[in-house]
C-alpha cells in the first residue's frame, strides 16, 4: 500500500470517527438557532462560528458529514447492485438481451440528470420529515445513478461469457443462475468494487449539486450541499475563510476516495 | 490685502472648478438584470423595459417618487369629472418630440386610442378599462385634450403616470420620446445605450437644460454577484436594488456607498391551503379553516427575528396587505401582530388542541404537523421558513420545509391546490389598492388560499368583496380609504394571509453619482435621472 493510499485512508477513518462522534464533539447540535448570534465569526464557543440564522457551523459540518458519508455509499451500494443486475445479465444473456439493457443506459445517460432529479423531487409528498428527505434525496441518486456502471458491467460479463472457464463449465452441464453466481458473478467482483468506490463521489457531488439548488435535503438537517450553499455570493475568500471549511473537506474526502482506489481497479 | 486678492482669486477659482465637475456631460452606467422585452412604451410588462420607458418616456403627469404625490409634466393642469369618468388635460406649449416633430393634443389622443385597443393586450391600458364600451377623447385644441370612458376609473389621474406619450406624426414612430433620454443603440444580450434627448423641454431651477448626463449605459447582467464586482472595481454607477448580504458587506468597506431608504412596499407572507377540493385530509382543512388555529400561528412567530436574522434588520415586521411606507393606503391604527407563544398556545387551547409532551393535538388526537413549501433558491423565504420551523415548534407545531423549483411550486399552490402552506412575497408596484383587486376578490385567480370561489365561501370574504368594490367606484378618496382600512383591518383578524416583513429598499450608489437620493418606489436609485451629474473625476478615470 503506497503512502498515499495510507494517508487516505487515515483521513477517511478520521473524517468517518470524526462525523460518528458529532453528538459527543458538537453538543449544540445542527438546528439549534443561536438568534443572538447569527453569521458570528470562530470563537470558543462555536468553533466555526455560526451560519446566516446562528446554527453551530461546526455541528452542521460534522453532522453533514455524517449524513453526506454514510448515505453516499448506501446510494452507490444501491446502484450497484441495479447495475450488476442489469448490466451483469444482459452482459451474461448475450443476444437481444445486451442490445436491451445497452438501448436502457443509452437512454438514462442520455437523460438530463438534474432536471429529472428536480422533477422526480418535486413528485414526492411534501409532508415528510428532514430524516425521510435524506433517505428519498438518496434513494433517487442511488435508483437513477447505475446506468454508467451497467454499461461497464455487461462488457465485462459479455467478455466472460466467451471465456475458457466459462464455457468449461457450460461444457461440463452448469447453465442458468448457478453459473451466473458461482463462475461469473465471483469474476465481476473488482469491477462491481470500483464502480462502487468511483459511484461514491459522484453521488457526494449530486447531492451537493441538489443541495446547492436548494432541492436536496430539507432544512434544518445538513449535508454538503446545503453547507455548500453558504459559498454563495462570497466575494471575498479572506474576510471569512472559515466559511471554506465544507468545501475543503469536500476536496479532501473526494481526493481520499480516488487515492483509495488501486490503479487495477481504477483500471478495471 | 495681496494676499487677500490672492486667496479671493483662489477661492473663486475652486468654486468654479467644483462647479464644472459637479454639473454637465457624462456617461450613467448601470445594470439591468434582463433583455428588455419591449421598447414599445405601452406594452411595458418586465422590469427592465419598465426601467428603459421611465428614462425615456414623457408623461402627462408624474408620482413623485419622493413625495408620492402627483406632479404636472407635460399636462401644465388637468382636471377629474365628478363621476370620475372623464379628465382633461392643458398641455404645455413648445414641447417637441426627440427627433424634432411638435408635440400635440394629438399625440396624446392617438396615444390614447392606441393603449386603449383591445388589439394591442396592453396592460397599461388595462388598468384604465373600468367598464364595458369604448373610450372617447376629443381634441379640444392644440394643448387641450379630454378623455371621457365608459364607466367610472378610480384614481384616474395617476394611471397617467405610466403612459408614456407617443407621437402621432413622427416617421420614427416609438423611436420619438419626450422624456430626458432616448435609445441610441441597442445590442442584444449586452446592453442598451440612451443617450440625451435634445429636445427634452424640462429646464432647472437656473435655467439651464435637463438632463445634465450625456448618456446612460445600462448592461444587461442577470447575475448579481458579476454586478456588484463590477460596482466595486468602479465600472458602475450604481445598483438599483441589492440584497441585505451585499449590502451589509459592501457598507462594512464603503459605508457612503450604500443606502437603506427603509420599509419598501414589498411583502414576505405566509399562508394555509383553505380549498374545499384540495388533496389535503380533511382535518388538516378543518385547523387550516379555523380563524384561531391561523392567528394563532401568526402570534407563535417572532417576526422581529425574521427582521434581525434573516434581513439583518434591513427589513420591518409587517402589519398587513399595505406596507406603512404606502403613506396614504397604511391603515395606521393596525400594528404588527406581536410575538406571543403563550397566547397562541391559550388560543389554540381555546379551539380543542392540547399540548402533550411537547406535540400539538387536535381535538381528535390528531399530531399537528404541517408542510410549508417555498421557491428553492431564494434563501431569505428558505431561512424565514426555518426560523418559523423553530418558532411553531416551541407550540409544539411540528413543521417541514420543502423548498421547490418554481414551476413546480406553482403548479401546485395555483392549480392542484397539493400543498398545506406556502410562503411567497408580494413585489409591490402599485400604491393603489386597486391595483390588488384580483387578490381580494374571493372570485380572483390569485385568491391564493381559496382562489376562484363562485361565490364567497365565509362571511368575511364576502365582506371583503364588497368592500373592494366599494371602494373601486367610489369618486371620493376618503370613502375609498374608509373601505380599503377596514378590508385591512379585516385580514389582521381573520389572517388569511400571515403577513411576515416589509423588505427594506436597499441600493448602491458610487460617491461620483451626485445629486442622487434614492426612494422605495420603483425606479429607486435613478427616479431623478434627468438631475443627476457625474463627477468629472469619475468621467475622467473612464
Amino acid at each position: 500500500m503506497s503512502a498515499a493510499r495510507k494517508l487516505a485512508c487515515a483521513v477517511l477513518v478520521a473524517v468517518c470517527v470524526g462525523s460518528l462522534a458529532a453528538d459527543w464533539l458538537a453538543p449544540a447540535g445542527y438546528a439549534k438557532q443561536f438568534r443572538e448570534a447569527p453569521s458570528a465569526p470562530p470563537s470558543r464557543q462555536h468553533l466555526l462560528g455560526t451560519d446566516e440564522i446562528g446554527r453551530d457551523r461546526f455541528a452542521r459540518v460534522l453532522y453533514g458529514t455524517r449524513i453526506s458519508l454514510l448515505l453516499a455509499p448506501a446510494a452507490a451500494l444501491l446502484s450497484t447492485v441495479l447495475a450488476a443486475l442489469v448490466g451483469g445479465l444482459a452482459g451474461y444473456l448475450g443476444g437481444i438481451w445486451i442490445r436491451l439493457a445497452t438501448a436502457l443506459t443509452d437512454l438514462f445517460l442520455s437523460l438530463p440528470w438534474l432536471f429529472l432529479l428536480i422533477t422526480v423531487r418535486a413528485l414526492l409528498p411534501l409532508n415528510v420529515s428532514p430524516l425521510f428527505s435524506v433517505l428519498i434525496t438518496f434513494l433517487i441518486l442511488g435508483v437513477l445513478g447505475w446506468a454508467a456502471s451497467a454499461r461497464v458491467l455487461s462488457t465485462s460479463a459479455c467478455s466472460l461469457r466467451s471465456s475458457d472457464f466459462v464455457l468449461q463449465a457450460r461444457a461440463s452441464g452448469l447453465h442458468g443462475a448457478r453459473l451466473f453466481f458461482v463462475h461469473v458473478l465471483p469474476n465481476l467482483k473488482p469491477v462491481l468494487y470500483a464502480q462502487f468506490w468511483i459511484s461514491i463521489p459522484v453521488f457526494i457531488l449530486s447531492e451537493a449539486n441538489l443541495g446547492i439548488l436548494g432541492l436536496g435535503v430539507a432544512e434544518p438537517m445538513p449535508s454538503w450541499g446545503s453547507l455548500l450553499r453558504e459559498l454563495e455570493g462570497l466575494i471575498s475568500f479572506r474576510d471569512e475563510p472559515w466559511r471554506l471549511v465544507p468545501l475543503f473537506l469536500l476536496i479532501v474526502v473526494m481526493t481520499s476516495f480516488q487515492q483509495v482506489l488501486s490503479k487495477e481497479e481504477v483500471a478495471a | 490685502m495681496i494676499r487677500r486678492r490672492i486667496f479671493l482669486l483662489l477661492l473663486i477659482c475652486f468654486a468654479l472648478v467644483a462647479g464644472a465637475a459637479a454639473q454637465g456631460g457624462g456617461e450613467l452606467r448601470f445594470c439591468l438584470r434582463s433583455e428588455p422585452k419591449t421598447f414599445d412604451p405601452l406594452l411595458v410588462d418586465d422590469d427592465a423595459s419598465l426601467s428603459i420607458r421611465y428614462l425615456t418616456g414623457g408623461v402627462l403627469v408624474r408620482v413623485n417618487r419622493q413625495t408620492q404625490a402627483l406632479e404636472p409634466e407635460l399636462a401644465e393642469s388637468w382636471k377629474v369629472s365628478k363621476d370620475g369618468r372623464q379628465i382633461t388635460f392643458k398641455l404645455r406649449r413648445g414641447v417637441a418630440f426627440s427627433d424634432g416633430t411638435p408635440f400635440s393634443a394629438e399625440d396624446v389622443a392617438y396615444t390614447m386610442q392606441r393603449v386603449m385597443d383591445p388589439a394591442l393586450h396592453s396592460s397599461t391600458g388595462d388598468a384604465f378599462r373600468s367598464g364595458n364600451g369604448a373610450v372617447e377623447t376629443k381634441v379640444l385644441g392644440p394643448t387641450q385634450v379630454s378623455i371621457t370612458f365608459p364607466a367610472p376609473v378610480v384614481e384616474l389621474d395617476r394611471l397617467f403616470d405610466q403612459v408614456a406619450i407617443l407621437s402621432a406624426h413622427s416617421p420614427n414612430k416609438e423611436g420619438a420620446v419626450l422624456g430626458p433620454f432616448m435609445v441610441a443603440d441597442h445590442k442584444p444580450g449586452s446592453g442598451v445605450l440612451l443617450k440625451r434627448n435634445p429636445n427634452y423641454w424640462k429646464k432647472d431651477s437656473q435655467g439651464r437644460p435637463l438632463p445634465y448626463l450625456d448618456s446612460i449605459r445600462l448592461d444587461i447582467q442577470p447575475n448579481r454577484d458579476v454586478e456588484m464586482l463590477r460596482f466595486k472595481r468602479g465600472e458602475l454607477d450604481l445598483i438599483n436594488s441589492i440584497d441585505t448580504e451585499y449590502y451589509d458587506r459592501l457598507a462594512a468597506s464603503s459605508p457612503d456607498l450604500v443606502h437603506d431608504a427603509g420599509a419598501s412596499l414589498d411583502s414576505e407572507f405566509m399562508w394555509f391551503n383553505q380549498v374545499a377540493n384540495a388533496p389535503i385530509p380533511e382535518y388538516k382543512r378543518a385547523w387550516f379553516r379555523s380563524t384561531g388555529f391561523r392567528r394563532a400561528v401568526s402570534q407563535a412567530i417572532n417576526r422581529e427575528d425574521l427582521s434581525r436574522v434573516v434581513f439583518n434588520g434591513h427589513a420591518r415586521p409587517a402589519v398587513g396587505p399595505v406596507s406603512p411606507a404606502n403613506k396614504f393606503w397604511f391603515n395606521s391604527r393596525l400594528q404588527a401582530e406581536a410575538y406571543n407563544p403563550a397566547a397562541a398556545l391559550q388560543r389554540l387551547q381555546a379551539d380543542g388542541f392540547k399540548l402533550e409532551n411537547g406535540t400539538l393535538r387536535d381535538k381528535d388526537g390528531n399530531v399537528v404537523e404541517f408542510s410549508i413549501v417555498t421557491n428553492a433558491g431564494n434563501k431569505y423565504r428558505e431561512r424565514m421558513a426555518v426560523l418559523i420551523q423553530e418558532d411553531l415548534g416551541k407550540i409544539g407545531i411540528k413543521v417541514n420545509v420543502v423548498t421547490l423549483d418554481f414551476p413546480s411550486l406553482i403548479e401546485r399552490i395555483a392549480q392542484k391546490f397539493n400543498y398545506e402552506a406556502a410562503i411567497l412575497g408580494f413585489f409591490n408596484v402599485d400604491l393603489d389598492p386597486s391595483g390588488q383587486m384580483n387578490i381580494w376578490l374571493s372570485s380572483a385567480e390569485n385568491h391564493a388560499w381559496n382562489p376562484q370561489q363562485k361565490s364567497p365561501e365565509t362571511a368575511w370574504e364576502a365582506e371583503i368583496d364588497r368592500l373592494m368594490r366599494a371602494q373601486a367606484s367610489a369618486a371620493d378618496p376618503k370613502k375609498r380609504k374608509e373601505s380599503f382600512d377596514r378590508v385591512q383591518e379585516i385580514v389582521a383578524e381573520q389572517a388569511p394571509f400571515i403577513y411576515l416583513i416589509n423588505k427594506n429598499a436597499l441600493s448602491a450608489i458610487s460617491i461620483a453619482v451626485e445629486g442622487a437620493s434614492p426612494v422605495i418606489l420603483h425606479p429607486q436609485t435613478f427616479w431623478n435621472a434627468e438631475r443627476l451629474t457625474l463627477h468629472s473625476t469619475a468621467q475622467a478615470s473612464r
